[in-house]
């Protein structure tokens, strides 16, 4: 091999090349739905700047995004809305669980909030805070980076054996033991409804 | 018991005559005060009656709000929900609320949105949540939970974390996605 290589060109594997494009061009899908969205709004502003690890452009189409940032508590009318958002994102996509409340549900445990939206779709990275500081959510997309550099293929066949859901069952141990408690026990006093009076009418 | 009006009416209020309901109505109407607070406790079969005859003949323009409450396990209750409304005056800043009492099997009310355009979405609210009806509304569906719930979530003998449906979704695994 003696014809050496021009100036400006370097051999490397097409699936690093790949990484690398998409690493650095993290397009973030913002399903802001709470206090979360703030902090999200921070991250991509010139204090924190999101552009310096080329993750500014935010879109509101899922079908020009590869990164869906879940920021906020997700209740059951949304949450079909949040999965059909994760089928319209093109391939290669990955996805930031952001904060106590997307990743489990937080405080907030109650008949109507999703306990954690990875019970339902998969999730790649979860930041934890309540909420989260810029900081946090920065060094999840930089993590993210890693992650991509580290495991992605050219024709994402990294995704194709996760073929579990990223979380718990969505009924989990604890869930039946809480729904057992929450049984009214027939003949115990504060379970006694009060005795009818009749309405004068 | 000595306490200061918080919000004094605009004008000098036209004190409502308890005698002209009784007079009209009957005896089975029942009042109380607390500070500036008036209320007025009516049976179910006459509350649209009632409140018909406050906003046409009394001037009571304005329904500020409209809620029910779930006794179920309150002490010394007699019935199991109230359905409260909150009248104001706007020409004289005059308050009034009216109580009704409803129980389990006729869980039924007039509607009040052909008197106040206001009672549209509460009384769809008050659906959602206790499952009272309200006969005539014009569109009564649930208006914060999704459609195909069944429950009526802010009864008392509901769970708080509820009965599974917030877990009945389908789960889209990355493989499959």
């Amino acid at each position: 091999m003696a014809v050496g290589l021009p100036e400006n060109v370097f051999l490397t594997r097409l699936d690093a090349a790949a990484n690398w494009a998409r690493s650095n061009s993290l397009w973030p899908m913002p399903f802001a739905t709470a206090c979360c969205g703030i902090e999200l709004m921070a991250t991509a502003a010139s204090r924190h700047d999101m552009a310096r690890f080329g993750a500014e452009v935010m879109r509101f189409s899922p079908r020009q995004c590869d990164l869906l940032i879940v920021a906020g508590r997700v209740v059951m009318k949304m949450l079909p809305v949040l999965q059909r958002i994760w089928l319209q994102m093109p391939e290669p996509k990955w996805c930031i669980s952001m904060g106590a409340c997307a990743c489990t549900g937080g405080v907030f445990d109650t008949y109507a909030v999703v306990q954690g939206v990875d019970r339902f779709i998969p999730v790649d990275m979860y930041v934890p805070g309540c909420p989260p500081r810029p900081e946090q959510l920065l060094a999840a997309i930089i993590e993210m980076q890693q992650k991509i550099m580290r495991t992605g293929t050219f024709r994402g066949s990294e995704f194709s054996g996760r073929t579990s859901p990223t979380g718990p069952p969505p009924f989990d141990r604890d869930e039946v033991r809480r729904l057992q408690e929450a049984t009214p026990v027939a003949g115990l006093e504060i379970y006694t409804p009060p005795p009818r009076v009749a309405q004068p009418s | 018991m000595t306490c200061l009006a918080l919000s004094p009416p605009l004008s000098a209020p036209i004190m409502l005559e308890f005698k002209t309901l009784h007079d009209r109505f009957g005896y089975d109407i029942a009042e109380s005060s607390f500070c500036d607070n008036r209320r007025i406790v009516v049976p179910s079969g006459k509350v649209y009656f009632v409140l018909e005859f406050l906003w046409k003949e009394l001037g009571f323009d304005m329904l500020l709000e409209l809620t029910a409450v779930d006794y179920l396990e309150f002490p010394e209750a007699t019935d199991r929900f109230g359905v409260v409304y909150g009248l104001v005056n706007t020409e004289t800043g005059e308050r009034l609320i009216i109580k009704t009492h409803l129980n389990s099997p006729e869980l039924r009310l007039p509607s009040v949105v052909p008197l106040w355009r206001s009672a549209d979405w509460m009384e769809r609210e008050v659906f959602d949540m206790y499952g009272i009806e309200f006969a005539g509304h014009p569109d009564l569906r649930r208006i914060l939970m999704p459609d195909e719930f069944t429950a009526f979530p802010l009864r008392k003998d509901y769970p708080l974390r509820g009965r599974g449906e917030r877990h009945n979704f389908p789960v889209i695994t990355r493989a499959e996605s």
